[in-house]
């Protein structure tokens, strides 16, 4: 029972970094992507695809009580592929369609068959890729570092 | 009483055909492409956003073009768009503690956690025009250098360990967060509501504001205690997944200002906090709310309301910049028929004026006979 709770929260934080990578991904990148794994596009469409707002939230101070901060843009899609497995995707922005292949994504993750699939041809090279423009980022920050000296003047 | 009068069908069609002319310009010139915009003229892109209260950056550069640049019809245009879109909710409140830190800086410790990061900063440079930018010469890429890992703690969380500073700003337990898009405004109101009000307010007039209590109006002696900027992610609960779904990133920058001294007889005396947070890269901007946001906690500190920066009301009713232009410019729009009764209003007046002079000059000369 325990084993079993403990399986489903590792699935749930996989099926969370999925869609993670996928909110993340330009979506010219996840087209590219899909197009060359010849995943299939279609899927029925159980809602959306949508744009509407979220209102983003910050706290106090950087750790106090939250306040509404402002809002932004979301596109979202709901779809079941064929197997009945159901896919949900929510990203910042508008672009339909990969809101809609996002979905036929976390669809086709659950299905245990296609899974595979899903993380080796999609969210594993968009990781690689985040990871990659990450690393560029932090590096390039890191060279704008100050390194402190102190000059000594004068005779002792 | 209201006339209708018209006639301007033609001349307003015409005139917005000619601002669709002016706003394209001369025809030899490529047109400006929509990422261009989004890549270079990023900051201005960032203050859109901002002051238009929307985090999209192709929205906030088509409305740059749009409107030709003027930045505030800009906010304008953004602002009406988000009216037309269905609200999915309210995100979880943003990490700052765990951001993809760009630029991180802080005025009151030189070797803090982290260290002191400039990322692409206008400080330091000489403010001379660069020919080589009109000529279109090419750019180097950035320097790189190896990343110390670790994590970068924001300084107010250093001073708390000394108990010198107050927390971070806590709402009683049975507080529900504000939210001005949802409720007009009824003052005196909470610290979570000026904050959202600030986070859109007008840079322009934010930072006058916070310049005025720097020269002595409503003064608190600030320093920064940190500025960083970067990536936060964003997640939100939906009723359909069983954790809150991932969204994506947005740029932030984050103000930490730290001020001058509070105590009571219970609590001894600690540093007090101003806090500014905008969307994208604007430390000018998140430096300006920050000391706003401490100076309009006056009442809460018991300290005497004396300067502009302090009131409240005075500065949340004035810092909405779509709200400020409409009011203003609508001076502009037809008023023939309240102009006519003022032009009747005067002429009467000058009448009865001039009918008492006349009185006068007569009884003075029959004084005189």
């Amino acid at each position: 029972m325990k084993t079993d709770r403990r399986h489903e929260k590792e699935e749930a934080l996989a099926r969370k970094a999925a869609m993670a990578a996928l909110a993340d991904a330009p979506g010219e990148t996840l087209k590219a992507l899909w197009d060359e794994a010849g995943l299939p596009r279609d899927a029925q469409r159980l809602r959306g695809p949508e744009t509407g707002l979220v209102t983003v939230r910050g706290r106090i101070g950087g750790g106090g009580a939250p306040f509404n901060f402002g809002e932004a843009t979301v596109t979202r899609a709901t779809v079941r592929v064929e197997g009945g497995s159901v896919g949900h995707a929510y990203a910042l922005g508008r672009d339909k369609e990969k809101a809609l292949l996002s979905a036929i994504a976390d669809a086709l993750w659950q299905d245990a068959s296609r899974r595979n699939d899903i993380e080796t041809k999609i969210i594993a090279p968009l990781q690689a890729a985040q990871a990659e423009a990450d690393e560029r980022r932090r590096a390039e920050t890191a060279a704008t570092k100050v390194d402190f000296f102190t000059m000594v003047r004068g005779e002792d | 009483m209201y006339v209708a009068v018209k006639g301007g069908d033609a001349a307003i069609s015409n005139a917005h055909k000619l601002l669709a002319d002016r706003r394209r310009g001369d025809r030899s010139v490529p047109a400006l492409r929509i990422d261009q915009i989004v890549e270079q003229l990023a900051l201005g892109v960032d203050r859109v956003m901002a002051e238009g209260s929307l985090y999209d950056r192709e929205l906030a550069a088509l409305a740059i073009a749009q409107s030709r640049g003027d930045l505030i019809e800009a906010v304008f245009l953004v602002r009406a768009y988000r009216t037309t879109l269905p609200r999915f909710g309210y995100t979880n409140a943003i990490d700052t503690g765990a951001m993809l830190v760009e630029r991180r800086v802080s005025a009151t410790y030189k070797d803090l956690p982290g260290g002191q990061l400039l990322g692409p900063t206008f400080d330091y440079t000489h403010r001379l025009l660069d020919p080589e930018i009109a000529a279109g010469s090419p750019v180097d890429e950035p320097e790189q250098r190896d990343v110390e890992e670790g994590r970068m703690p924001r300084v107010s969380e250093i001073l708390a360990h000394e108990g010198l500073i107050e927390g971070d700003g806590d709402m009683p337990l049975d507080h529900v967060t504000g939210d001005l898009t949802r409720e007009p405004l009824d003052f005196p109101i909470e610290r979570d509501l000026r904050l959202q009000a600030l986070a859109r307010g007008d840079e322009g007039f934010l930072l006058a504001l916070g310049y005025s209590t720097q020269r002595g109006y409503g003064r608190n002696h600030p320093f920064v205690g940190e500025i960083r900027i970067g990536e936060v992610e964003l997640e939100l609960d939906v009723p359909e997944l069983p954790f809150a779904v991932p969204l994506g990133r947005i740029r932030v920058t984050e103000c930490q200002m730290v001020t001058q001294f509070k105590g009571s007889a219970k609590v001894p005396p600690q540093f007090t906090r101003g806090y500014g947070l905008v969307f994208g890269q604007s430390e000018r901007k998140a430096m300006s709310m920050s000391l706003c946001d401490r100076a309009l906690r006056a009442r809460e500190f018991g300290e005497d309301v004396v300067a502009p920066a302090q009131d409240e009301e005075f500065v949340i009713s004035h810092s909405d910049n779509v709200q400020a232009t409409g009011f203003v410019e609508h001076l502009k729009l037809p008023h023939y028929v309240d102009f006519q009764a003022e032009l009747d209003l005067i002429r009467r007046m000058r009448a009865e004026h001039d009918a008492r002079r006349t009185d006068h000059v007569e009884q003075q000369r029959e004084a005189a006979e």
